[in-house]
């Protein structure tokens, strides 16, 4: 149940969208690297005008949107925030309980090292000042996966704050034109996981598994519409959803509903709303219509959380009793952004293909593997593996891990098609299916005869 | 503590040197229970587990190893720390038949001593209110309602027993810790303090009732009221066992994350001071008030006089804030309450009703029928300061204030002075029928005036029994110290008890049989009182 989020509010001036799942960004079935369906409208500045690929837009007067996404991603770790229980998965209900975690009277909240630590390693990776006092907060309210009747979270003052996350879009009618836009991160905050409900319709009950609760992420999106210079509207939420797909379709819906409420005379109401998914639409919560008033306390439990750097750290102090953000920040691997930078430079490709590279997992480390070990390219190398291969993976519904086709075997097929062993055309030619020759040893046989498509 | 230090008295000696085995000394505690249960001082009797821990204890004495002094040594804990296995209720419908699956940790260290575990004592239900009037079991009874010196006092029937209607209140909430351990049924006991509630009953019982540091004795498993407030308390019949039992239960706990690291040598021995002319004692002005009785005042007065005549400074000192201390302790109080209750809700332990229709619904009933009415007026305050509207104006404002309180000590302290020496009670105990006329939130603003404002600023402090009222109850007098000044604070203590040699409690009429033990008085204390 207490598993540990990390909690950070993303305030947009635009729909931004992180492309945390690259393939489904570019769409199975479209390897060739067009905007996919997901990533509609332009991306501007709030003053320019948003509309979707699917209805004209109303009215005469411009509008913009402002988005704001609250995200609970659960910290990788092998224990709970504040208590020692483990955390596993698909672990049998209520196996990883501590009495802590059940709100036994008299148990006290510890603070976990390591997500202390995974907290400021993501501020860090999103440009965020790091608090080196931050405290931590009671929100109160009462539901079945929340033993305590509290969560302990941080709202006063939150780990990380004022932070920012470049990402592209692919706009304009250019293919492959990508346009770099950067979001504000607002703060990250730690905080305790509830537990997880499941609604027993038949028998009228609702089952409670303290283990944790469910998905890795989980994301609520904060909307409202205004006139271009005027204040921003009133904003409505839209909960729990946990796929980047609802997530955008979400979005769109309820900025249109609020463009039509809004240009019919109505007004908007300050509500919580849910995403019907299979009518594509946002509901309102009606028993959720009276704002709830969390009582926000101190955490008497838990002093403030003191980090320290360089220049803080006190002499002769134990390292196991305290964190340094200049180590984490040592520590940490190359971030995204720096590696884009490093593959638009070294290997001459368009920002899109840098980011498509890391969209996919393992793909990056394939085509450096590629890169390694054949004569060809890179513009040759970066083609053949960001359209042809990663179009077979797709049709084959295949992670780069799941790949019959290695690296070496790529690199030979680019090797003779750079040796003019084989004809470009010949080398097109070739079907997705046909990858699979790649499997074994090539030779110049396989290529004198035109080859058939496979299916 | 008791070791090569001191001389060969008390009954840890004895223990030693086999003149008492472990399971006859507990035996005659479990016989006194017996006889005193009119008292209602203890929820629970946990004879078969007291009996086989006296049985191990033999055996290390036997071997010649024991534990340590308070091996064999019978203690009782106040039914809201957290014991694994045995029943804690904190004198509430909620938590009537819980049974924890672990132990706090202070018990924990208490049986790592070897100590016998009698029973969980009883109290005010979770430890809300000043008399241990308000628990679902019941009141507890003040022996000292059946002394001979309260009795002779009134001329009544000294072989009478209960039934009478006229009994004294014991003060609380750990009102039943103090009753175990001032009938004699055991050697030392848990309490808990949160604005009062260790040292408050302590004065009423003529018992020693001392109060920690906040941060140097662990929390954890102690079913919190106050977390920002609340600490073990410890109650004995002399002061160097109450600094025996701080030995063994100070020191940083991993579990309860607001303990500090190493701050005090162990174990604890005091000192015996040779004299007090290097001390500087403090009255604060402020603590003088109408309400305080003149018998009370009176002793007070003296008492600051003794120290003086003995060489030590004594010097008015103010702390300017205390009228505004105990609303500002009412609304933090009350806060932390409304947030620490929201777990009781029957679904994961505790009373749940038989209602369920909805879990709202369902909620609602067990929390009506498992809180007394005092509980369910502290949630309501509670949660009233801590709504959005309000957080600023009370919460927020009292949290300044309750700095504003803390410095005050700091610059009394700051100034010269080493220990503060105030009253601990308005008065005597009173009787039952006279305590109920007025309501729980009324008697816990009137009684905890002189013993909150030590738990807003954190302090150590300790009443120590002074003198008998004329009424021949106990009156008692409070030590306030500067923060982990624990030991300090405990000697200053130990120095004055010698000087005004309290009574012990007739008893013996009551006892009957008993009276072996307690006229024993060598046998009285776990170590020598002086």
């Amino acid at each position: 149940m207490a598993a540990p989020v990390l909690r950070r509010g993303c305030r947009g001036r635009l729909w931004a969208l992180a492309c945390v799942d690259g393939g489904s960004c570019h769409g199975r079935g479209a390897p060739t690297g067009s905007p996919s369906n997901r990533i509609r409208g332009q991306s501007s500045v709030a003053q320019q005008p948003l509309h979707t690929a699917q209805k004209p837009r109303k009215g005469e007067h411009n509008w913009a949107a402002v988005v704001g996404l609250e995200i609970h991603a659960q910290i990788s770790s092998n224990s709970k925030l504040f208590s020692g229980s483990q955390v596993r998965f698909s672990a049998p209900p209520n196996s990883l309980v501590s009495f802590f975690d059940a709100s036994l009277p008299g148990t006290l909240p510890v603070l976990n090292r390591r997500c202390v630590e995974a907290a400021v390693m993501t501020g860090l990776a999103l440009n965020c000042h790091i608090n080196k006092k931050s405290l931590f907060d009671r929100k109160h309210y009462f539901y079945a996966d929340l033993p305590a009747g509290y969560q302990i979270t941080q709202q006063r003052l939150p780990i990380a704050v004022n932070g920012s996350l470049t990402y592209g879009v692919s706009a304009g009618k250019e293919r492959g034109q990508v346009i770099p836009k950067t979001v504000r991160v607002k703060q990250i905050q730690l905080e305790q996981d509830s537990g997880k409900s499941l609604h027993d319709d038949l028998r009228s009950q609702t089952l409670i598994d303290l283990n944790r609760a469910e998905g890795q992420l989980r994301v609520d999106a904060n909307i409202s519409v205004h006139h271009p210079g005027e204040p921003l509207g009133v904003r409505t939420e839209v909960k729990n959803l946990n796929s980047i797909r609802f997530l955008a379709k979400a979005i769109d819906y309820e900025i249109q509903r609020q463009i039509n409420e809004l240009e019919n005379g109505g007004e908007i109401l300050n509500e919580t709303r849910s995403f019907h998914e299979k009518l594509g639409c946002t509901v309102s919560m009606r028993d959720k219509e009276a704002k709830q008033d969390y009582r926000f306390m101190p955490e008497p439990n838990l002093p403030p959380l003191l980090l320290y750097d360089a220049t803080s750290l006190p002499i002769g102090t134990d390292p196991r009793q305290v964190i340094d953000i200049d180590h984490i920040r040592e520590t940490l691997p190359e971030l995204p952004s720096v590696t884009r930078e490093r593959l638009v430079q070294q290997y001459g490709m368009l920002p899109e293909h840098s980011f498509t590279l890391l969209n996919e997992v393992g793909l990056l480390e394939f085509f450096q593997n590629v890169i390694k070990e054949t004569r060809a390219e890179p513009k040759k190398v970066t083609s053949w593996v960001l359209n042809i291969f990663l179009g077979y993976l797709k049709q084959e519904n295949l992670a780069v891990s799941e790949s019959p086709v290695t690296p070496s075997a790529l690199a030979e097929l680019l090797d003779l098609l750079d040796s003019r062993t084989i004809s470009s055309a010949a080398a097109k030619q070739v079907c997705p299916y046909s990858l699979q020759f790649l499997t074994v040893p090539l030779s110049q046989e396989m290529f004198s005869v035109t080859p058939q498509c496979h299916h | 503590a008791i070791g090569q230090h001191t001389r060969e008295h008390g009954v840890s000696a004895a223990l030693k040197q086999g003149q008492i085995t472990p399971t006859e000394l507990c035996q005659k505690c479990l016989s006194l229970i017996k006889k005193t249960k009119f008292l209602n001082a203890y929820i629970t009797v946990s004879e078969e587990v007291a009996l086989k821990q006296a049985e191990e204890s033999e055996k290390r004495y036997k071997n010649g190893q024991p534990l340590g002094d308070l091996d064999g040594i019978p203690i009782a804990v106040k039914d809201n720390f957290s014991t694994s296995g045995i029943e804690t209720t904190c004198a509430s419908n909620m938590l009537k038949g819980y049974v924890p699956p672990y132990n706090a940790t202070v018990v924990q260290k208490l049986l790592d001593q070897g100590a016998l575990l009698m029973g969980k004592t009883n109290l005010d239900e979770f430890a809300m209110g000043s008399g241990s009037t308000d628990g679902v079991f019941g009141p507890v009874k003040n022996p000292w309602s059946y002394s001979k010196q309260y009795r002779e006092k009134r001329k009544q029937n000294p072989h009478s027993k209960s039934g009478d209607s006229d009994w004294l209140i014991t003060g609380g909430s750990s009102g039943g810790s103090a009753a175990a351990v001032s009938a004699f049924t055991c050697y030392a006991a848990l309490g808990s303090d949160t604005g009062g509630s260790t040292r408050n009953p302590a004065a009423h019982c003529g018992l020693v009732g001392f109060k920690p540091s906040y941060g140097l004795v662990s929390r954890h498993g102690l079913i919190p009221l106050v977390n920002s407030m609340d600490v073990p308390g410890i109650l004995t019949r002399c002061v160097d066992d109450a600094a025996m039992v701080l030995g063994v239960l100070a020191g940083h706990d991993p579990k309860d994350s607001t303990t500090v690291h190493d701050p005090i040598n162990k174990p604890l021995v005091l000192s015996s001071l040779a004299d007090v002319s290097k001390l500087c004692i403090g009255i604060p002005k402020e603590y003088l008030v109408p309400e305080l009785s003149s018998e009370i005042q009176s002793l007070w007065s003296r008492a600051a006089d003794l120290f003086e005549s003995e060489g030590a400074k004594v010097i008015e000192v103010s702390l300017p804030h205390t009228s505004y201390s105990i609303v500002c302790y009412h609304v933090l109080c009350t806060s932390e309450v409304a947030s620490n209750m929201a777990r009781f809700d029957g679904l994961q332990y505790g009373h749940r009703c038989d209602i369920d229709v909805s879990t709202e619904a369902m909620y609602a009933a067990t929390r009506r029928e498992g809180f007394n009415d005092v509980v369910r007026g502290r949630i309501l305050s509670g949660n009233f300061f801590l709504l959005k509207e309000n957080y600023e104006n009370y919460f927020v404002k009292a949290q300044k204030v309750r700095r504003l309180i803390a410095d005050d000590f700091v610059n009394a302290f700051n100034s010269g002075v080493d220990v503060l020496l105030t009253p601990t009670t308005l008065s005597e105990a009173v009787p039952y029928l006279e305590f109920i006329k007025e309501d729980n939130r009324t008697r816990s603003a009137q009684d905890d005036i002189f013993t909150q404002p030590v738990n807003m600023a954190g302090l150590p402090a300790v009443s120590i029994p002074v003198a008998l009222s004329n009424q021949g109850l106990p009156i008692g007098l409070q030590f306030i110290g500067r923060a982990f000044y624990d030991q300090q604070l405990l000697t200053v203590a130990k120095w004055f008890e010698k000087q005004v040699q309290f009574p012990v409690i007739q008893l013996q009429e009551l006892m009957d049989d008993c009276s072996a033990i307690l006229e024993n008085e060598k046998l009285a204390s776990v170590s020598l009182k002086q």
